[in-house]
């Protein structure tokens, strides 16, 4: 029938269910708060990055350290997995209630690629500290090294999230619970390549002009 | 002393060295805080109440017995913060061409621990407690919108303060101030555990606090009852949702400066260090990027609390009610834009200076629209002069002294005469005595009945009024005259003789402190022990005009039988007005509610395992309750049957047997509101 049809835009709760639909506003519009108050984290580490760029105490500045081919490789990766966590919420809007396998396939690949990620931060930062370019060089690099730390830390708790919500989609279904957790955590991921564009930018970029 | 490679795996840098041994006020101290577990822990075996303690307050997720839990901690705290400033006009009464009591080392960590509790320890936790339990009451709503974040809450600020209390037994706390600027706090000048006992204890107060702001104002903007338009709303209510949206903002910039503080400690970086290009400036700036809106969240509150109490006992409308919404909106806002006016001293340009101080200068303004709206309140009401009353009028006035001594400060060419002197001192004091503590103790006063069922006693409050505003007058006023001498702050021994006499009236001002706070702890005993002279279960003691009023003492865990619809301000006093209160529902529903979680108590457990951990460098403790904290959360995750049913029929019998109690009652009129005929309902022939 038509009704079962009919989708608006964002994620669907159920067409008859206004009281789901209260509850997922309430959720949501809190985890908007968090994200706000979180965005202060990371300008305020933008700005101490911004007041340390030429605390190099004698040392390497950003255009000797940073690799640019290496954070281009890391933006194209975030930036994928921000696709394919696109890719699960529609799998989540358009697919059948009861399967699950579309939304897990692409949520384990957004999961696959958060990894890839890591894996490719920590090797920028292995190599760094191997030239003896670690954080306690100067106080450039503490805060190069806790802006970016910062986000990686977040993209590995966004790991953590992905994995959690493939097994409760599996073992609960997706349910209204489900549904909406993966509605903050898709904008948990998408907030991450907004601060990853801006570190690109401001951190990589600039540092090799 | 054995330094093994096992003892240090498994203890860290504890050693026999980190005992009290140092000093005997040190061991009294230490032994007294060992005692008070102690006899906790003897009484709740002696009186069964270990399993009472679980169900009934670490695992509930009830607003209002959060609320509680928080108020206790904070006057627990106070108590402790109280005896240290005690301590240090002790020693600044004796320390005149001579040592003193104190050696310098332990005056600095007096200074520090009692700054670090009165803040994030004592306010903080108060007017947390009192908006948790407030608020949700007055804006019609069952709880917060996440109740069991608010449990977490109440966990991160528990393990913050138990990080407090165990620095007592274990190692020495910093020396580095509350605000705890670098270098004082740099490893390479201050090596001891003690700035990162501060660091840790401040960092899970700052993390809880974020949490609070989130969680009041999302259920501020989304779970108002019916009719609870934003412009009907009490101003208590008002001013938390103004104090949460700066706990959003201005919470993270001090978890920052206290996380960066800890890379350099723990990670040998460069953030604010002296070597390796670090920039202390940066330390300073993030701290008061917290620090300045912290003092507007610590002041809001309180004015909420003052317009409830002038409005209810003056029995008038509050004066200019848009106008004290406009106002607190207004501080909220300024209150970003003044943080440098802490270090004008510190070589930015003349330029910022000026702009900063006319910004600082314009928070007077609608401080000012404030005090006339209270004062118009009052004027041709009936005053009735309560114990809240007699705080809110001490407060009016000795407010306005401090505010203008503020205007002083924020003029930069006048903060350079007397900036780190006891002028300072005493200016912030003045502040945040009368408007947080006194605010604080008047809101405690006048929602006390509300939250156990019995007033507190009337004639005790007048003493804790009486010795905290004398000894308020008596113990600052003098460090004016001091700091405008020249006196720093912080000073363990001097020689001028010109500070003598003004430090042994501070001294004498301090005794009347303390005899307020023996006054504070005689008002609960005696208010316990005479409980049921002093009931007051139908809920409205002092006549009031909110929705909280207007259910029972206590309410019941569901706050509202049936969600009120509200008409407009004042809702209760129109309610009585045409005789609409305590009126029966046509039928009573079942109530959905959240059931208890362990989530709260295991995550004050985990997170002060890793606090410790990391002060001890007990790196297996640490990652553990890290770790710990976040299997919680993700456990708690997995769990669905997460709510509860109150039936029907449960609610009704909860609900006769008050309505038949408030049938049963002689309604009293304000005359008798301070006698045992006062139980709760409200004569309303105005």
């Amino acid at each position: 029938m038509s009704v079962e049809e009919l989708k608006h835009p964002g994620i669907n709760l159920g067409q008859t269910d206004p009281q789901s639909h209260a509850e997922a506003e309430e959720v949501v519009f809190g985890f908007w708060v968090f994200m706000m108050s979180d965005v202060v984290v990371f300008s305020l580490l933008f700005a101490v990055f911004g007041t340390m760029i030429t605390a190099t105490a004698g040392g390497p500045g950003g255009h000797a350290l940073f690799d640019i081919k290496s954070a281009f490789e890391e933006t194209v990766v975030l930036l994928v997995s921000s696709f394919t966590f696109g890719m699960a919420s529609l799998a989540m809007k358009y697919g059948e209630d009861r399967k699950v396998g579309w939304l897990a396939f692409w949520l384990v690949a957004t999961l696959v690629l958060g990894l890839s990620f890591i894996g490719l931060e920590l090797r920028d930062f292995v190599q760094l500290i191997d030239k003896g370019d670690g954080p306690d060089r100067s106080g450039f690099l503490s805060a190069y090294f806790a802006l970016v730390a910062t986000h990686g830390i977040h993209v590995t708790a966004g790991c953590v999230w992905i994995a959690v919500m493939v097994i409760q989609s599996f073992v609960f279904g997706i349910t209204r619970e489900v549904k909406t957790r993966i509605l903050r955590l898709g904008l948990f991921w998408h907030f991450l390549d907004i601060i990853w564009v801006t570190i690109f930018s401001f951190v990589y970029l600039r540092g090799i002009v | 002393m054995v330094d093994s490679t096992w003892w240090h795996l498994l203890f860290g840098n504890l050693s026999a060295g980190a005992l009290p041994f140092y000093s005997p006020i040190a061991t009294g101290a230490a032994a007294l805080v060992v005692a008070g577990a102690i006899g906790v822990v003897l009484l709740l075996n002696w009186f069964g109440g270990w399993k009472w303690l679980w169900t009934e307050w670490l695992t509930s997720v009830d607003h209002k017995k959060i609320g509680i839990v928080f108020v206790a901690i904070a006057l627990v705290m106070f108590s402790r913060a109280v005896i240290e400033a005690i301590m240090m006009r002790l020693q600044q009464a004796m320390g005149f061409d001579s040592p003193g009591y104190l050696p310098p080392d332990h005056f600095s960590q007096l200074f520090t621990t009692h700054g670090t509790i009165m803040v994030f320890f004592m306010a903080m936790p108060f007017l947390t407690g009192l908006i948790n339990y407030v608020m949700p009451l007055q804006i019609g709503t069952r709880d917060l919108s996440f109740p069991v974040m608010n449990s977490v809450s109440l966990a991160l600020t528990a393990a913050g303060a138990a990080l407090m209390m165990v620095s007592l037994d274990l190692g020495k706390f910093s020396t580095g101030g509350w605000s705890g600027y670098p270098p004082y706090t740099e490893l390479s000048y201050n090596p001891g555990v003690g700035p990162d006992y501060w660091i840790w204890a401040v960092t899970l107060s700052s993390i809880s606090s974020t949490m609070t702001g989130i969680n009041f104002a999302v259920t501020i903007y989304k779970k108002r009852c019916p009719g609870m338009h934003f412009l009907r709303m009490p101003l208590f209510t008002w001013t938390a949702l103004a104090t949460s949206i700066m706990m959003i903002f201005a919470m993270p910039p001090l978890t920052v400066a206290t996380l960066l503080l800890a890379c350099d400690r723990y990670l040998g970086m460069h953030f604010f260090t002296n070597s390796g290009a670090g920039n202390m400036m940066n330390f300073v700036n993030l701290f008061w990027l917290f620090g300045h809106p912290e003092v507007y969240i610590l002041i809001l509150p309180p004015f909420g609390v003052y317009s409830e109490l002038f409005s209810t006992f003056s029995a008038k409308r509050l004066y200019g009610y848009l106008s004290l919404v406009y106002a607190t909106a207004a501080i909220a806002f300024i209150s970003f834009m003044v943080w440098v006016h802490h270090y004008f001293t510190m070589g930015q340009s003349a330029d910022i200076n000026a702009v900063f101080g006319i910004a600082t200068v314009a928070v007077g303004v609608p401080t000012g629209v404030k005090i006339y709206d209270w004062m118009l309140t009052m004027y041709r009401g009936r005053v009735r002069f309560s114990v809240p009353m007699l705080w809110s009028l001490a407060f009016a006035i000795t407010f306005v002294i401090g505010g203008l001594t503020g205007v002083l400060l924020a003029t930069p060419p006048v903060d350079y005469v007397v900036h780190n002197t006891l002028f300072l001192v005493a200016h912030f004091h003045n502040m945040i005595i009368p408007g947080t503590l006194f605010g604080m103790l008047a809101g405690y006063h006048f929602w006390f009945p509300k939250a156990t069922g019995f007033r507190l006693h009337e004639g005790w409050g007048r003493f804790i009024v009486f010795c905290f505003v004398i000894g308020f007058y008596l113990a600052f006023f003098p460090l004016y005259a001091m700091g405008l001498e020249g006196m720093p702050r912080r000073t363990q021994e001097y020689y001028d003789p010109a500070y003598y006499p003004w430090a042994i009236v501070a001294m004498v001002g301090a005794g009347f402190i303390f005899l307020g706070l023996l006054g504070l702890l005689t008002q609960l005993v005696v208010s316990i022990l005479n409980r049921d002279k002093l009931a007051c279960h139908i809920g409205d003691p002092w006549n009031g005009r909110s929705l909280e009023w207007s259910v029972s003492a206590p309410p019941p865990e569901y706050n509202f039988a049936v969600l009120p619809r509200v008409e407009g301000r004042d809702s209760f006093t129109a309610a009585k007005a045409v005789d609409i209160a305590y009126r029966r529902p046509t039928r009573y529903e079942a109530i959905e509610m959240p059931k208890n979680s362990a989530v709260g108590p295991l995550i004050a457990f985990a997170s002060f395992s890793c606090a410790f951990g990391l002060v001890w460098h007990i790196w297996w403790m640490a990652s553990g309750g890290f770790v710990m904290a976040w299997l919680v959360v993700i456990a708690r995750s997995f769990v669905r049957d997460t709510r509860k049913v109150i039936s029907a029929t449960e609610v009704e019998r909860i609900e006769k047997r008050w309505l038949r109690e408030v049938a049963l009652t002689r309604p009293v009129s304000r005359d008798d509101e301070f006698t045992c005929a006062n139980k709760g309902l409200a004569e309303t022939t105005e």
